[in-house]
């Protein structure tokens, strides 16, 4: 019996080629949109997880102030580190990898002719090692450097583009403000992050040069630490939590005025923010397949108002309400179902050619595929029922009248 | 519905209504569509419900045929009470014990003519392979074998009304009621219809009850009831 339903379902179906193709139009479009917008936030997420791995997942950056969510206020007035407090932190935390204190500013960087507008940060040489980020040429700084605060420089692979081109940077000389720096090394190109900031438009110098020369001041902005390879970021992250407080003397029950953001961190607020915005594009999506299940509700009433004839032929042969309801209600799921699968296709098409436009990888999500099929076929239920109620309760007598 | 019954001695009696009364809307806009109809038929007759139009022919058929009930009287179907029957009930009885023949044919549109026999069946539930074989074996009762395949715009008037007679016929019903049969069709068609009845009926011991007009196509039956403002005029038999 369903079966006879749903090929009879078939046939109607086919009997209006046509009507039928643009009356799911509707949910082809709505489930399509569906399909692409979460499969895209999918790769986004994926991509933007892979990046921040690249940036080191095992990475936290300890910085005066409240963090994002807190006021600004308390970080206006949050004291800067020292280099002491970095030295602390190496010394007192075990499973420390690297730790590296950080001081940066906004400058020209000019070369002859050449100048560039970059961030110069002052560091030590744990940087490297904390971001885990190679030299493609020469070397980082030494101690005996660090200590004594030469002008010596590493370059990010942007900055080398713009004042060098393809000649070899390392033993020349650029300026800072009115200070020559000798160039000792190139870090390795990083690319673009996923906010779209170039990671390698930088200039690094010892921490103590560019606080003497510099910035004139002995503040240390962040600290990088990095956990050795195993160990949960978050027990770190505790510890560096204590320590600190210990060394800015803060009173028990007050609040931090300084914060440890682990990568962790950040992942989840891109993927929060990523599944907000697919939320949402879903959420509009999702009326647009509400707008073709009213599509379908119309053309459903239409065809009962076609066929009542046939469906008094139908009462007459032996038909009960519900074989006739069943045989509308088929009908639309049928048809709804058509336009899901039309639209899954359509979907994972568009997110294929999508996610290689946009650079992101695709990501099949057969939850979703899943979730599409059930919400049309929800849809043709729904929005059949009306019209085929309306089958189902005609009189006979009447509809066997009807021309 | 005993079919040994049927060619016994003692007629057996399929139809019958007794003070039946059809009033449709209430108090002074009330339509008498019937008046207190007594009407008995039984196994193995061909019976012809003939009158003008307005005079209670179709709500009387619409009864017997299960679609309306009476507002008064009793219809006994078989000893069953029709009146008392829910609509579902009334659709079972319709699927079990009855076929329909109609004047427009009411064939399914770009349906094969074994489709269209098939579709009483579908809803008893009668499985596949046989289903086809009795609509097949009914095609060919009415003289359609090798027309099987052929859509109901593929075949002429004719043709189109021995197909919704082999739907009719396909169930093996009690009682085949036929709505004015040949209304749609020229005479030498009519005749063809009118002698396929005569057929079912004189061969198989068909019970029909005909609805027509036409004294010529009432001539076939073994009894002719003429109606008159909702109520039974004459009874003529041969």
């Amino acid at each position: 019996m369903w079966w006879e339903t749903f090929m009879l379902a078939l046939r109607a179906i086919r009997r209006n080629a046509l009507r039928s193709g643009l009356t799911v139009l509707g949910i082809v479009i709505g489930v399509a949109a569906v399909i692409t917008m979460v499969t895209l936030g999918g790769g986004a997420t994926a991509k933007v997880t892979k990046d921040i791995g690249k940036l080191g997942s095992n990475m936290l950056q300890v910085r005066p102030g409240q963090g994002f969510h807190g006021p600004g206020g308390a970080r206006a007035s949050a004291e800067p580190f020292e280099v002491a407090d970095a030295e602390a932190l190496a010394r007192e935390i075990a499973d420390l990898e690297a730790v590296a204190p950080a001081a940066s500013r906004s400058m020209q960087v000019i070369r002859g002719n050449e100048n560039r507008s970059t961030t110069v940060t002052g560091t030590t040489d744990g940087f490297v090692l904390v971001r885990d980020w190679d030299l493609s040429a020469g070397r980082i700084f030494n101690p005996g450097e660090l200590r004594s605060g030469r002008a010596v420089c590493v370059i990010g692979a942007t900055v080398r583009e713009a004042l060098f081109g393809g000649l070899d940077p390392v033993g020349e000389t650029v300026r800072l403000d009115r200070i020559s720096f000798k160039i000792i090394g190139v870090l390795a190109a990083k690319g673009l992050t996923s906010f779209g900031t170039d990671q390698d438009d930088l200039v690094l110098v010892p921490l103590r040069t560019f606080q003497r020369r510099i910035a004139g001041n002995t503040d240390v902005q962040r600290i990088y630490v990095s956990a050795r390879d195993g160990v949960a970021t978050d027990r770190v992250k505790i510890e560096i939590e204590h320590l600190m407080r210990q060394r800015r003397r803060i009173a028990p029950g007050a609040e931090d005025d300084f914060f440890v953001r682990d990568m962790q961190e950040i992942v989840s607020t891109l993927t929060a923010t990523t599944r907000v915005l697919t939320t949402l594009l879903g959420a509009v999506a999702a009326v647009s397949l509400l707008v073709g299940g009213i599509g379908i509700m119309n053309i459903m009433l239409v065809s009962v108002t076609e066929r009542t004839r046939e469906i008094g032929t139908r009462m007459a042969i032996g038909a009960m309400e519900r074989d006739v309801m069943r045989q509308f209600l088929v009908e639309s799921v049928v048809l709804a179902g058509l336009g899901g699968i039309c639209g899954i296709i359509l979907g994972l098409a568009a997110a294929a050619v999508g996610a290689r436009l946009m650079g992101v990888p695709f990501v099949f999500n057969p939850g979703i595929v899943c979730l599409a099929v059930a919400f049309s076929a929800a849809v043709g239920i729904v929005f059949g029922y009306f019209p085929a109620r309306q089958a189902a309760r005609l009189d006979p007598i009447e509809a066997l009248r009807h021309e | 519905m005993n079919p040994g019954a049927a060619r016994g001695s003692e007629p057996e009696t399929l139809i019958q209504l007794t003070g039946v009364s059809k009033i449709y809307g209430t108090g002074q806009a009330a339509m008498h569509a019937l008046r207190g109809v007594d009407l008995t038929v039984t196994k193995g007759e061909f019976v012809a419900v003939m009158g003008p139009s307005g005079s209670g022919k179709s709500t009387c058929m619409n009864i017997i045929g299960c679609l309306d009930t009476p507002t008064r009287g009793s219809y006994r179907f078989n000893d069953i009470e029709v009146g008392a029957l829910s609509r579902d009930q009334r659709a079972i009885l319709r699927r079990r014990c009855l076929g329909f023949v109609f004047q427009g044919f009411n064939l399914l549109n770009r349906t094969s003519a074994l489709e269209n026999v098939e579709l009483p069946l579908i809803y008893r539930g009668v499985p596949m392979g046989q289903r086809s074989r009795q609509a097949a074996a009914a095609l060919a009762a009415v003289g359609l074998s090798g027309w099987e395949n052929h859509t109901p715009g593929e075949l002429s008037g004719g043709q189109q009304q021995r197909v919704a007679i082999a739907r009719a016929i396909v169930t093996t019903p009690d009682v085949l009621l036929a709505d004015e049969p040949t209304g749609n069709l020229d005479s030498e068609r009519s005749l063809e219809v009118m002698r396929l009845l005569t057929d079912f009926n004189q061969r198989e011991g068909l019970t029909i009850v005909m609805v027509t007009h036409e004294p010529d196509m009432a001539a076939f039956a073994s009894r002719q009831i003429h109606f008159k403002d909702g109520a039974i005029e004459a009874i003529r038999t041969g």
